[in-house]
């Protein structure tokens, strides 16, 4: 995802961008789209004494438990260092920027996964040193971006769909129209997402085409309907939507699931996907080739995907984790956001990365946002 | 030593850590970045060394094009009405006893304590459907209005966050007025208006010009108040900026939109500094 996890504000989004312009203008070695081989796995040792590794993760911020470190030393006995990135394309930075990169485990988007794999920068998941890939759900070993985990293990999943306030909506939203062509009380009380790919996907799906098309006409079928939506929205947001959902300004956005506040006190905000289907987006763990500490690297995975540590993410941060043995140790309410089934998510279209392709999706953003 | 050695000595010692700062932070990352503008996208950002001319092509592309026009737009009602509203406030402020004077120039700057994205999130507090200004409406039995996600949200926004800029320099410009000018021109029989007109304006459009063009060029480049006022529905040169190297990953065209950005500075400092020359 392009999204800036936890660091929802726009203030912060804007720092980053600064950062990312500084880091950009520093690092910015060209990574070229090419298919390097698939890296051949290294031999490992499954008897290594890990305490004399020590493994740095790159992570979204807030997105692991705070005591992990603590809990790693204590329990498999090497320090673990975690680092903070705030977007894939800042991950993607730092980890293609040659060499060693001093970084052992990174958590990026499944799509992202794949491109690092293609160039030859992941080590193959050895899963014989991660006995826990068996809390797994079976669905989340069939990801298209990566069928049989074989360079890397979910974490996180979700889709996008529409958020709402259950107490201002005449009906509930079922279908993308319901946004697209909001009925008269809706009227101006509606988000959508200014994020290009997302700001597309309802268009997409509700004409029936795949997320990641590339052809120009469907493309320009869903401007259509983007363009005639436009004056019946109240802006394109997707960092404060559910602020506005809450003040009442708004009544339905387009919201990723995690960021839908269906846990405001006043429990009137529901989250719902649209018949006509959405997206599947996995947030993953990887490992690089470059690492020295695969051992550690390989256990540290193992212990994340332990019910007690992995459970941490949906009680707490509220997203859906594809770990069976862990969702089953929490308690999930009717309706809620975390009660969407894995084989109703796997019937979401993963985002794939479309390469020159991107460029029309840019160009379709602008064209409409520019519209007036 | 001779004078001027000294003295020569004495100005690369003053001017040395603003010439560094300026050539390392400013000259160095500008160069890198327009010397994208000749190579091709990488797919996860970054640069392809390759050269290709595609990104000044698109630059006259009638939808970039209407996006530097919208930008144009805004930015210069922005410019006109701080103008419009920044001349009166700075004659008035010149005119205070010293004492006050002092009082009004803090006030000027007041805003300026405060986090820039606070004081844009107060005017959504203020300005939004169930906002202040409304709710308020509402109790004379008026509105609602939709005074938000719109264009004028943005000007006032701009507006409201850089009409010190416009302010200051005018201030300066007429505070330096000889008064015995104007005096002359009253007792040689001038009135009001036409000595306004014919000595004081002349005289201050040194700064007026300062003035418009530290208010356009914030404005022209923004892109944090048409996101959050303009609810993300009219797109500025300054987003685009954003989206092309954040969003889209397309380092080179957001360093041509850049240069055109630039390029488009550099001429009205030029006229600026022209206009000021004559004036």
């Amino acid at each position: 995802m392009f999204r800036t996890r936890f660091t929802r504000r726009l203030p912060a989004a804007i720092a980053v961008a600064g950062l990312a312009l500084a880091a950009a203008a520093c690092g910015g070695e060209s990574t070229n789209a090419g298919a390097a081989p698939a890296a051949t796995a290294d031999q490992l040792n499954p008897n290594a004494d890990l305490s004399k590794q020590s493994v740095n993760v790159t992570v979204w911020d807030g997105y692991t438990p705070k005591e992990l470190p603590q809990k790693v030393k204590d329990k498999l006995k090497f320090p673990l260092k975690i680092g903070i990135h705030d977007t894939n394309e800042t991950a993607m930075t730092k980890l293609t920027a040659g060499g060693d990169t001093g970084i052992d485990v990174a958590f990026v988007s499944g799509q992202y996964a794949q491109a690092l794999n293609e160039q030859g920068l992941l080590e193959p998941i050895h899963p014989e040193l991660i006995p826990n890939l068996s809390n797994l759900y079976p669905e989340a070993t069939q990801l298209s971006y990566d069928k049989g985990n074989k360079y890397s293990v979910p974490y996180t999943w979700g889709t996008t769909g529409i958020c709402y306030r259950s107490d201002l909506v005449k009906t509930p939203p079922t279908s993308w129209k319901d946004l697209l062509q909001p009925p008269s009380w809706a009227d101006k009380k509606v988000t959508m997402m200014t994020t290009e790919r997302w700001l597309a996907l309802p268009a997409l799906k509700a004409l029936g085409y795949s997320v990641n098309t590339d052809k120009d006409a469907e493309i320009a079928k869903a401007k259509e309907l983007l363009v005639a939506a436009k004056p019946h929205l109240l802006g394109y947001d997707d960092t404060t939507f559910g602020d506005k959902l809450k003040s009442g300004e708004a009544v339905m956005v387009e919201a990723w699931d995690g960021w839908c506040p269906t846990t405001d006190e006043k429990q009137n905000i529901k989250f719902a996907v649209p018949k006509e289907g959405s997206d599947l987006w996995v947030d993953t763990m990887v490992i690089m080739k470059s690492s020295k500490n695969k051992e550690a690297a390989h256990a540290l995975i193992n212990y994340i995907l332990d019910p007690e540590i992995h459970s941490w993410a949906a009680v707490n941060i509220n997203y859906k984790v594809p770990n069976k043995a862990a969702m089953d140790k929490v308690d999930i309410a009717k309706g809620s956001l975390l009660d969407i089934k894995p084989a109703e998510l796997l019937n979401g279209e993963s985002l794939i990365d479309l390469g020159q392709a991107s460029v029309k999706y840019t160009r379709l953003a602008t064209e409409i946002k520019a519209q007036s | 030593m001779s004078p001027s050695r000294g003295r020569r000595l004495g100005a690369f010692v003053f001017l040395s850590p603003g010439l560094t700062y300026l050539v390392v932070l400013l000259l160095v990352p500008l160069v890198l970045v327009l010397s994208y503008t000749l190579f091709q996208r990488g797919r996860f950002g970054g640069v392809v060394y390759e050269v290709t001319g595609e990104n000044f092509s698109r630059l006259i592309d009638p939808l970039y094009l209407s996006v530097v026009g919208t930008s144009l737009k805004i930015a210069g009602l922005t410019t006109l009405l701080a103008l419009l509203l920044g001349y009166p406030t700075a004659y008035l402020i010149a005119q205070l006893p010293r004492k006050w004077k002092t009082v009004a120039l803090v006030a000027v700057v007041l805003p300026f304590w405060t986090n820039f994205i606070i004081r844009v999130y107060a005017w959504i507090i203020l300005l939004n459907g169930p906002g202040l200004l409304n709710s308020g409406l509402k109790a004379l039995g008026l509105g609602p209005y939709e005074l938000l996600y719109n264009q004028g949200a943005i000007i006032l926004g701009l507006l409201y966050s850089y009409l010190p800029l416009m302010v200051l320099p005018l201030y300066a410009a007429i505070e330096r007025l000889d008064p015995q000018l104007r005096e002359a021109s009253a007792n040689l029989g001038a009135s009001a208006f036409s000595t306004f007109r014919k000595v004081t304006l002349p005289l201050t459009v040194p700064g007026v010009l300062t003035g418009c063009l530290f208010v356009f060029v914030p404005s022209f480049g923004n892109f944090v108040i048409p996101e959050m006022l303009g609810g993300g529905k009219s797109v500025m040169v300054g987003n685009l900026i954003r989206t092309e190297f954040l969003q889209a990953r397309d380092w080179p065209f957001g360093s041509a939109l850049t240069l055109a950005l630039v390029a488009v500075l550099v001429v009205l400092l030029i006229a600026q500094s022209w206009v000021a020359r004559r004036a």
